[in-house]
């Protein structure tokens, strides 16, 4: 299985959870439909036209029904974002393979699982709405809860018990290191240049390749080069995770980024950026150390508040061997390879599990708070919202890509906060993929349908979709894709001893063969030829055996054999061994031996010999053997 | 015949100055590049000329690999790089990276500017010779060239101490460096799989010793220390800047925190606190319990230990002091010992291995009187204690790495002559693989036999792997195929596939006997008589009654007919081809013996 995501945009149709009581979202409306029948009330509220499901928000799984998970053997990661579901894929589900992940992606990975754990049980809620799923009512209910897919499959989030069974599931690996899988195929991480950790997967036998390329990106951020070259020769590269905003340039989005902040700020208005407690916030972060002193902003407090802060900051020192070469360069002095650890010296920047305790006591305004969850749907930031929503003066900067701003903000309407959407994501785009495929050459490309079709927002965009040759093979949720290989060879080993008994012809120039029979040993799908058994000595007693313990073995096979007889000198060898009143016939095909005295007959066509004799066994087999002498064998 | 060459330009039969030559299927690479400690002359670096008479090194070498960063493992690395001359890769860790070049300045410090020494390496060509590595991960298979592949695994050891190794086609050695077979205080054990190479060069410092459990020693040490500080004694502790000495600062910290002691304890040089912060960087290089708990506690951070000034050696009272180098050849640790060896309250600790020549080595040896520079004789009366600190693997867990990797043949390195042949034999009775010991310069050869690999059609590996299946299959079947060889590339086909690639037709070769039978009955029930014969005496092949009235048995056919001068002759015609020969000849065989009568 290759990579197991979690799809966290199912809960945008939830109302946020506060973690201070909200009499604005307790106060909402219930939903009722046309006719005025109210019985959904409880479970729908209104909020400025839009209609939200009021109970503890739900997950979108990935696609289970399809397959037996215990007979999935072996779970790729490509990077933390990519494992959120691991819990439900692990957990009773009868799983019992191995993860595969870097470091780094499983540590970040934990803290984002816990952050999200975090964020949902602090606020316990008692209701769990399920009516609405109910198939004729989803019906009736209006977009996009209508529209919604799966919604029986939805799940609510995991517990950390269960986070923490799923990842005792994952072994470590590190980029280039070559795995084996049951002998049969090998795999290996390659760098992918997203995030910490993040890795490209090789999966290969000895005579086929496949590349799984997901989360990729050829920007110089923090995390170490993607890994290109390795990707070349595949025989099928499957293409995903390209970046969700194609027409963004990341590093104009940074510098958007900044200027608003700084123009927020000093206007005297906070600035509240939800994001991810693990990613790009290291880039924003460097970007605003180099930013701050040279935009004024230096007596101005940034806040980090997460579960996980001081353990996100703390790990993305101590990744060096995972990072960009100078991030590296800088652990040899050694220094903190990010300018972060500064900012934390310096009171600059302060973290924080959360609003609660010592936050509540240190909380300047005006101010930048950095803090989760992107959905705004929970996590610190449904209290900024709530805080901060009413004043003009305020902003929120989306970064995060995942989410549709919009619909993250409709549980907030109406809002007087400014609204910044600065989608940063590195992935690749377009342009970067067709430039990266021409590179590597792969004999065929696999992606999921979206990129084989201009975005239907931006249908007239044909520069952005996946144009290779031969087309791409497109695939989408519950759909069976074969892989066009044909696989023709496998590696088999040959014994040293057993090679040095072959003898080979050279049959035409430059080939040349040489007939094995040999012993077929398959151990762990490793094959090994073994020199064959010496022929045991026939049993010195003469007691006579029961005749089927006689009976050869009809599956030692006899060479093939190829090649023509030449009757004259087959004729010649025949007096030549002591055969005479030889008679030759010519026939439509051939000839025909006739040996009269031993009333054999022996039919000579260009591509078969038929030997016709009395049961003579002496005589046939010095006639075989005199046949054979002209053929070659295989 | 292929063969893997194994010559130890230092090391062999000796500790320090480790360099060893290993030539595998072609390939030429040299694992470590280190510098003896008991040497002041020409006998401190490797004799690199063996290697070369005179052409470059770099032609010669495939790469070059470090273990980890002590000096007898690395310090002679810009030597030979720049100016003997190489230009290739350089492999080692990530902190190996880091760290080596430090201790290579200060090593370059010590004999250029205290010792005065000419002719000695610069700093630039520290840095220049460190431009030339290329650090690899843990597990990371690097690809040196298009043959030759080296992994690391996790040696323990010292904060990114590596074992390597070397593998070209489907032939490998392993390099331990110096490893640890137990998990200390700050670092994990070492651990390999079972890879099979061919050969495992080991390490074998602590070949012969089997050391008590790690918390004894660690009492131990602790109450040396804290008995000598009670009396008002000064305790020395000589150690290398990186390694034992973050173990043995966290086992003081803990118990001075403990106890509520409040002696001072001093670290030398201003490697301190960059060394702890090298620690705290490279964490994942650290042991398990280290790792988890980073986040809440940096283990590195310590509250009592001080940078120690050169005038606190006068001052009065008791104190700890950590100074370097180890094995007090040179350095603060020898001024120290110097100022405190005349009296008989203060101690040393000793807590690693000395090599021979050093003053350490001399004191551990009983010598009470050293003779100084310039004549001076230095008396000895402090107390002077050894305490095996140092992270190589003992005996036993010499023999658990062996147990671990499987290895064809071990050769033991880095270790004295004798434990070795103690160890030597050991292994050899217990694995039954050859286990050798070369001395310097000296080349040990291993004739290896690689299997030879080679592409399978699938079709053919299905088929023999189906009949592989059957019940009856017990016995060892005989695969028969046709290898290919076209330029070099090498596939095993089935034989008509073989024939059919190479534009060949097949040749069938047919045989028909006829047998003679005394049965007046009908051709037809004659022909019944031999099917029911043969069903019941080939049990294991199929044999059927065809609607003409001939029999089968597998491919074979058999038809009966009259005999055209004897009505009481019938003629069976037995027909096969040559690939089933032997099947043909045993049925003639058999039926010329007769049928059984046939039940009236």
């Amino acid at each position: 299985m290759l990579d197991c995501g979690l799809d966290m945009t199912s809960t945008l149709n939830f109302l946020p959870l506060p973690l201070v009581q909200s009499p604005r979202l307790s106060n909402l409306p219930g939903w009722s439909l046309k006719d005025g029948n109210a019985f959904l009330d409880k479970e729908l509220k209104e909020c400025s036209g839009h209609v939200f499901v009021d109970s503890v928000p739900e997950f979108c799984l990935p696609e289970t029904e399809l397959i037996d998970l215990s007979t999935v053997d072996v779970i790729l990661i490509s990077n933390y974002h990519c494992m959120m579901a691991l819990p439900y894929i692990t957990e009773h589900t009868g799983f019992t393979g191995t993860v595969y992940a870097t470091e780094p992606t499983m540590q970040i990975g934990r803290l984002l699982m816990e952050e999200l754990v975090n964020f949902i049980e602090r606020v316990p809620k008692a209701q769990s709405a399920s009516l609405w799923k109910n198939k004729d009512i989803q019906r009736l209910l209006p977009s996009p809860l209508k529209d919604a897919v799966e919604v029986s499959t939805w799940r609510r989030c995991y517990t950390m018990q269960e986070v923490n069974s799923a990842l005792s599931k994952i072994q470590l690996v590190g980029y280039s290191q070559k795995i084996e899988l049951f002998g049969a195929v090998q795999v290996t991480p390659l760098s992918s240049g997203y995030a910490l950790g993040s890795s490209n997967w090789i999966i290969q036998s000895h005579y086929e390749k496949v590349s799984y390329v997901s989360g990729s990106s050829l920007l110089t951020t923090h995390p170490q080069p993607m890994d290109q070259a390795s990707l070349k020769n595949s025989d099928v590269l499957v293409l995903t995770g390209l970046t969700q905003i194609p027409t963004a340039n990341p590093d104009g989005m940074v510098g958007e980024f900044c200027s608003n902040l700084a123009l927020t700020v000093r206007n005297g208005g906070n600035v509240l950026v939800p994001c991810y407690p693990s990613g790009v916030i290291y880039d924003l972060l460097e970007c605003l150390y180099q930013y701050i002193d040279s935009a004024g902003l230096s007596n101005i407090p940034f806040y980090f508040i997460s579960p996980v802060a001081n353990s996100s900051l703390e790990f993305s020192q101590i990744f060096a061997e995972w990072l960009c070469h100078n991030k590296q360069s800088k652990v040899y002095l050694p220094e903190p390879p990010f300018p972060h650890a500064e900012l934390i010296q310096t009171n600059k920047l302060k973290h924080y599990p959360s609003i609660h305790g010592d936050f509540s006591n240190d909380f300047r305004q005006p101010c930048v708070v950095f803090t989760g969850h992107p959905s705004l749907r929970f996590g610190d930031v449904v209290h900024f919202m709530e805080l901060w929503g009413k004043s003009s003066l305020n902003t929120v900067i989306f970064t995060e890509p995942d989410f549709s701003y919009l619909e993250a903000l409709a549980p907030y309407q109406p809002l007087a906060m400014k609204c910044i959407y600065c989608p940063i994501d590195t992935r690749l785009n377009f342009i970067q993929v067709s430039k990266l495929l021409k590179e590597v050459q792969p004999l065929h490309v696999v992606c999921p349908e979206q990129y084989t079709q201009p975005p239907p927002a931006q249908s007239h965009r044909m520069d952005l979709m996946i144009d290779c040759q031969p087309p791409a093979m497109s695939y989408r949720r519950a759909e069976v894709l074969a892989l066009p290989f044909k696989r023709r060879y496998e590696k088999i080993e040959i014994m040293p001893e057993l090679a040095d008994s072959l003898v080979p012809m050279e049959i035409k120039p430059g080939i040349s063969l040489a007939t094995v029979s040999a012993v077929l040993h398959t151990k762990d799908n490793k094959h090994v030829l073994q020199p064959p058994p010496r022929p045991t000595q026939p049993p010195s007693s003469k007691k006579r055996k029961r005749v089927s313990e006689d009976v050869p073995d009809c599956k030692v096979l006899k060479p093939l054999l190829s090649g023509s007889i030449p009757v004259e000198q087959f004729v010649q060898t025949l007096e030549k061994h002591g055969f005479s009143d030889i008679k030759v016939e010519d026939t439509a095909k051939g000839h025909i031996v006739l040996l009269q005295e031993a009333e054999t007959l022996i039919q000579i066509e260009e591509d078969s010999t038929h030997i016709i004799c009395d049961n003579d066994e002496t005589l046939r087999v010095r006639l075989r053997d005199l046949v054979l002498r002209f053929l070659q064998k295989f | 015949m292929p063969e893997i060459r194994v010559t130890p330009l230092g090391a062999g039969q000796d500790v320090g100055r480790s360099c060893i030559l290993v030539s595998i299927s072609g390939k030429n690479v040299m694992l470590d590049c280190g510098m003896h400690m008991g040497y002041n002359d020409d006998r401190r670096f490797p004799d690199f000329s063996y290697i070369t008479q005179s052409g470059r090194l770099t032609d010669f070498l495939d790469c070059v690999i470090i273990s980890h960063f002590h000096l007898d493992h690395c310090g002679a690395l810009p030597y030979f790089s720049e100016m003997v001359g190489y230009d290739g890769p350089i492999y080692m860790t990530h902190p190996t990276q880091a760290i080596c070049p430090i201790l290579l300045e200060d090593y370059r410090k010590i004999a250029v500017d205290k010792k005065g020494e000419a002719n000695f390496f610069t700093s630039q060509m520290i840095k220049d010779c460190m431009k030339k590595v290329v650090a690899v991960h843990l597990h990371q298979t690097v690809q040196v060239d298009d043959e030759l592949e080296i992994k690391a695994y996790y040696a323990g050891h010292v904060l990114g101490a590596a074992m390597f190794q070397i593998k070209v086609g489907s032939e490998s050695v392993v390099y331990t460096g110096d490893y640890n077979m137990t998990p200390d205080r700050h670092l994990g054990a070492a651990w390999i799989d079972k890879c099979r190479p061919n050969l495992l060069i080991t390490e074998s410092t602590y070949a012969t010793t089997i050391r008590d459990s790690k918390r004894c020693r660690e009492r131990d040490f602790l109450k040396k220390v804290h008995e000598t500080v009670e009396r008002g004694g000064k305790v020395l502790i000589p150690v290398f800047a990186l390694g034992r000495a973050q173990e043995l600062c966290i086992l003081l910290e803990t118990f001075w925190e403990r106890m509520n002691l409040k002696v001072p304890i001093y670290f030398s040089t201003g490697l301190t606190e960059k060394a702890n912060h090298y620690y705290k960087l490279f964490i994942t290089w650290t042991n398990q319990k280290i790792r988890k708990t980073f986040v809440q506690r940096n283990m590195f951070e310590f509250k009592h230990i001080k940078a120690f000034d050169r005038t606190f050696a006068d001052n009065p009272g008791p104190m700890v002091v950590f100074a370097t180098p180890g094995m007090l050849h040179a350095g603060q640790s020898l001024q120290i010992f110097r100022k405190w060896a005349g009296n008989e309250k203060n101690m040393v600790i000793m807590p690693g291995y000395c090599v021979q020549g050093t003053v350490g080595h001399k004191i551990l040896s009983g010598q009470r009187k050293l003779e100084m520079e310039g004549r001076q004789v230095l008396e000895v009366k402090m107390q002077v204690e050894y305490m095996s600190f140092s992270a190589h693997a003992d005996a036993k867990g010499i023999m658990q790495l062996v147990g671990q990797a499987e290895p064809e043949s071990v050769l033991l390195v880095h270790g004295e002559a004798k434990k070795m042949e103690f160890l030597r034999q050991k292994i050899e009775q217990e694995f039954r693989v050859s286990c050798y010991m070369p001395a310097n310069g000296e080349t040990v050869t291993l004739p290896t036999s690689p299997s030879i690999p080679v592409g399978i059609s699938l079709g053919l590996l299905k088929r023999e792997m189906v009949q592989g299946l059957l019940p009856e299959a017990k016995k060892p079947r005989l695969l028969h195929g046709t290898l290919v060889m076209k330029d070099s590339s090498f596939r095993l086909v089935s034989s008509e596939q073989a024939l059919k690639e190479l534009g060949l037709a097949e040749h069938q070769l047919r045989f028909t006997c006829r047998v003679h039978l005394q049965d007046t009955r009908k051709e037809q029930e004659t022909a019944l008589r031999v099917y029911s014969h043969l069903k019941s005496t080939l049990k294991d092949h199929c044999v059927q009654h065809l609607p003409d009235g001939s029999v089968t048995v597998e491919s074979i056919l058999i038809q009966a007919a009259a005999h055209s001068e004897d009505p009481g002759t019938k003629v069976l015609l037995v027909s096969w081809t040559y690939q089933d020969e032997e099947l043909g000849s045993f049925l003639t065989a058999l039926l010329k013996n007769g049928l059984p009568q046939a039940p009236s």
